[in-house]
């Protein structure tokens, strides 16, 4: 009977390692959240709480631009790479084996293999040339490069989605006439969609914390929110810098959160 | 019959071609914005440096690759190892370990403490480790710089608990490159481990006790080798981030503690040499793929033993 104490599933030290690693996951960033309501001027001092540095980040003018961009280039470089990421799924799920499926496979997964510091460099040689040759430098440049490394993210959801997908509801509706097109439109996209939602939160976020490849890409002036926040800890750093990245921390959260219940209730 | 072979053939090959259709805009965005480019920057990587930074285009030089491990003395022409390039390299691949053994012994007990909580608080604590983990890496970087600076939290708690009299000064030295690694890339460590930790079979734990195995004895016999996947997976997830680190060196180690990604990106401002920064680039590139290499061949004897 004593052997009915004896827990099998404990391991000695392992609670107290586990509960020093949350608080050193949590202790920076509630570090840096509580100094973003400091009034003092600089970071060494507590001069009480005020929330007037998230006012002087709002009313700056420059970082009102990087976060307008970052939400424009977030936004068209998820959208796309949803649509593109979607259509490959398709492509290379629920079939028998085809030539180029594996060569597929690899080509849409490279962008996660690759360090982004190389992606980077890469499409500074190339982009320097281009905008040369064009004239062209707008925001272009950085809405491509963040659908590429987006797409990865956004396929692997709704890949995973399809193959867990039910096609008997499809055949169904093949079998009372349904044209290919209805078909997909009226069956196969709503089942998908919640695939969709989280592949397009997922590029998203990727893309809105992008720093590495939008430093090397964007032209100047045209610092999204984390490289302007990359620019600025450069010089003295100020509270504002930490209301900054606590605003931006809020949006993750929330954003986790919505995908982490979508999550959830597909489950 | 023959015919409708035919057909069917003919059908399945119109499938296939619409397949290619439908993948063309995910493999023309990526081959434009990643593949292409990089290839070019291979090419790069065997041209001669031009005067103000960019290459002499078409002009065939192998001198990139020569300086990422040598260095031509500019007096008497001799070719010496190039001990800064190299220096760099030991660094990355020094702290990289380090911060993958230092990731793994947080976080195996913080993945085993979250698959032994019971099913319904599992999630939040999964949760707990997910914010984190999506959290913008500069902020997070930014974060732990707030941490260990001389004014910083580390440093007022270790005065104000009397263990030193003046701050440490950790900032710009590798110990904040690797105070950040750790920090940012610990939750890529526990949520594959989780993974696998949360399959396990408790019975096999239980048989081990009951062959009067010993607490360590169970965990190095019998919990290690069934979740060695999970461990491998989250060793190559640190690992290769760790080995590209670029802005986590930029913001703690400031301008002295370079890393491999660092030095890439110095060719291709002050630096001024860009086949050179394209070769290291490749290399670093070519580190990750053994890495890689690594990893797979693991999974799949892994898989072969007991999917």
């Amino acid at each position: 009977m004593a052997r009915a104490r004896f827990d099998i599933r404990s391991q000695p030290g392992f609670g107290t390692i586990a509960l020093f690693t949350f608080a050193l996951l949590y202790l920076p960033i509630v570090t840096l959240v509580v100094y973003a309501f400091n009034a003092s001027d600089s970071l060494s001092s507590w001069g009480g709480f005020s929330l007037h540095w998230f006012a002087a980040a709002a009313q700056n003018q420059a970082v009102q631009d990087a976060a307008w961009r970052s939400l424009i280039i977030a936004a068209s470089a998820a959208t796309m790479a949803t649509i593109a990421a979607t259509m490959a799924a398709i492509a290379t799920t629920r079939t028998p084996p085809y030539p180029g499926l594996g060569f597929k496979y690899a080509f849409i997964n490279l962008p996660l293999m690759v360090p982004e510091i190389v992606t980077a460099v890469a499409l500074l040689i190339v982009f320097a040339r281009v905008k040369v040759w064009t004239g062209y430098s707008g925001l272009g440049y950085l809405i491509l490069a963040h659908t590429a490394f987006c797409i990865p993210f956004a396929y692997l959801p709704i890949r995973a989605r399809l193959e867990g997908m039910d096609q008997s509801l499809e055949r169904a509706a093949a079998d009372l006439y349904a044209p290919p097109w209805q078909v997909f439109r009226r069956v196969t996209l709503p089942l998908l969609r919640p695939g969709i939602i989280a592949g397009f939160m997922l590029a998203f976020v990727i893309s809105l914390d992008d720093v590495v490849i939008s430093e090397f890409v964007k032209s100047g002036g045209q610092d999204t929110l984390p490289t302007y926040m990359l620019g600025q800890l450069r010089r003295a750093v100020t509270p504002e810098i930490n209301a900054i990245a606590a605003a931006f921390l809020a949006l993750s959260v929330v954003l986790v959160t919505i995908f982490f219940f979508i999550n959830r209730k597909e489950a | 019959m023959a015919s409708a072979a035919e057909n069917a053939r003919r059908d399945q090959q119109g499938k296939i071609r619409a397949r290619w259709l439908l993948s063309t805009p995910a493999l023309l965005i990526i081959f434009i914005a990643a593949i292409g480019p990089l290839l070019v920057m291979l090419a790069y990587s065997f041209m001669a440096k031009g005067d103000y930074g960019d290459v002499k285009p078409g002009e065939f030089s192998l001198d990139g690759w020569f300086s990422v491990f040598l260095q031509r003395d500019i007096f008497d022409d001799t070719l010496t190892l190039a001990d800064a390039h190299l220096s760099i390299l030991w660094r990355s691949l020094r702290l990289s370990v380090i911060t993958t053994v230092l990731t793994l012994a947080l976080g195996f007990p913080t993945a085993y403490f979250i698959a032994t909580r019971p099913r319904h608080t599992r999630e939040v604590w999964v949760f707990l480790v997910t914010i984190p983990f999506w959290t913008n890496l500069l902020i997070r970087t930014f974060a732990m710089q707030q941490v260990i600076r001389n004014e910083g939290v580390l440093n007022t708690l270790l005065m104000w608990l009397g263990v030193i009299n003046e701050p440490l000064p950790i900032m710009y030295t590798d110990w904040a490159i690797l105070f950040g690694m750790v920090y940012v890339y610990l939750p890529l460590m526990v949520l594959p481990l989780y993974a696998s930790l949360e399959k396990l079979d408790f019975r096999l734990v239980e048989a081990g006790y009951d062959l009067y195995a010993g607490r360590l004895a169970v965990l190095r016999r019998i919990i290690i080798p069934l979740v060695k996947p999970g461990i491998v997976a989250g060793s190559i997830l640190v690992f290769i981030p760790s080995l590209g680190a670029y802005v986590i060196p930029r913001v703690l180690g400031g301008g002295k503690n370079l890393m491999l990604g660092n030095l890439i990106e110095l060719q291709f401002g002050a630096g001024r040499n860009w086949p050179l920064g394209a070769a290291l680039s490749i290399t670093l590139m070519a580190l990750v793929m053994v890495a890689m290499l690594f990893y797979v061949r693991n999974a799949s004897r892994a898989g072969g033993g007991h999917g």
